[in-house]
């Protein structure tokens, strides 16, 4: 493994001068900052239109929503990087994974279930989100992951790979038949919560899958082929 | 809001901002893989609470959920497999050869 001590001297203190410049830099910009809002009025003024009643949630499902459709579809792409990997599965443990972590996940998985949805609820009107409950539903899968349960172990390859696919497949839906009515992610303020809740719960079992399968990093197609036992 | 509190909530940034920075430095430099991902997410977390003194609870709990946990998870099942597939124990200790 490579240690930082093969770096040559010189080119250590040019990286730092280059920190120093790109840092003093962004410091300078920043006191540099107009004294304004920003576009807090904007929001404000708009919220009645957005279906929710949480601000932040507005603008990243609704007036900005196609840069959470872009992070989702990130995610996506980074899942689908590292299945091409073909890593090997993580290593057995030799031993079975001892009595008091088999039981905290057994008692913390289905809290963080809960907490998952109640996240994804919330968000509509308080800070909370996909992003937040995948996050919670990711760490139940890497407890599961630690204790070698498999709940998701007799779905097929293809389902997995389609559930991993659900939470773009349905922004894009929903950006696709909104704009049959007028533009791209532009949804008809009655049905606005409605989408934004639709589009919450599929990106956040996405999410979820997906943080919790980078952590594993091996090809779900891969380990069926090699252990049934699931 | 009284002078005191004020005074106690400038102590708590000025921890927050030391503990982020010292963290920050202290994973970037610490030989042993294994201690500087401990050290990320113990920035992370710290860091979390810094969003929540700018009150925005929304990047407060993604940075404590994403950031400081599964990003760890993630940095931490990488350092295993960067340590090779026999002695996964041995990503704990400092590769002195």
């Amino acid at each position: 493994m490579k240690r930082p001590e093969a770096v040559p001297s010189i080119v250590r203190a040019l990286a730092a001068l280059l920190s120093l410049a790109v840092g003093g830099l962004v410091v300078w910009a920043v006191l540099g900052l107009p004294e304004t809002a920003g576009l807090r009025e904007v929001v404000a003024t708009h919220m009645d239109r957005s279906g929710v009643t949480h601000p932040v949630t507005a603008v990243l499902l609704n007036f900005r929503g196609y840069d959470t459709l872009l992070e989702v579809a990130v995610l996506l792409l980074a899942l689908i990087a590292t299945w091409s990997l073909r890593l090997a599965p993580p290593d057995r443990n030799p031993e079975r994974p001892g009595l008091v972590l088999r039981e905290l996940v057994r008692l913390l998985v289905p809290v963080l279930i809960v907490l998952a949805g109640y996240l994804l609820w919330l968000g509509a009107h308080a800070p909370g989100g996909a992003f937040q409950a995948g996050a919670l539903l990711a760490g139940a899968g890497v407890l599961l992951i630690l204790v070698e349960v498999r709940p998701l172990g007799r779905l097929s390859p293809t389902a997995l790979r389609v559930l991993a696919a659900l939470g773009v497949a349905v922004f894009l839906a929903v950006a696709l038949l909104a704009m049959g009515r007028g533009r791209l992610l532009e949804y008809p303020v009655e049905w606005a919560g409605l989408l934004i809740l639709a589009i919450e719960s599929a990106a956040t079992v996405s999410i979820g899958l997906a943080l919790a399968y980078l952590f594993r990093g091996d090809e779900p197609a891969r380990r069926a082929d090699e252990d049934g036992a699931a | 809001m009284d002078a005191i509190g004020q005074l106690t909530l400038a102590a708590i940034d000025g921890v927050l901002a030391f503990a982020i920075v010292g963290l920050a430095a202290g994973a970037l430099s610490v030989r042993s893989l294994f201690t500087g991902v401990v050290l990320f997410i113990g920035m992370g977390l710290v860091l979390a609470l810094a969003w929540v003194r700018l009150s925005a609870p929304d990047l407060a709990l993604a940075e404590a959920a994403i950031g400081a946990g599964l990003a760890g998870a993630l940095l931490l099942a990488a350092a295993r497999r960067l340590a090779g597939p026999v002695h996964p124990q041995k990503i704990g200790s400092d590769e002195e050869a």
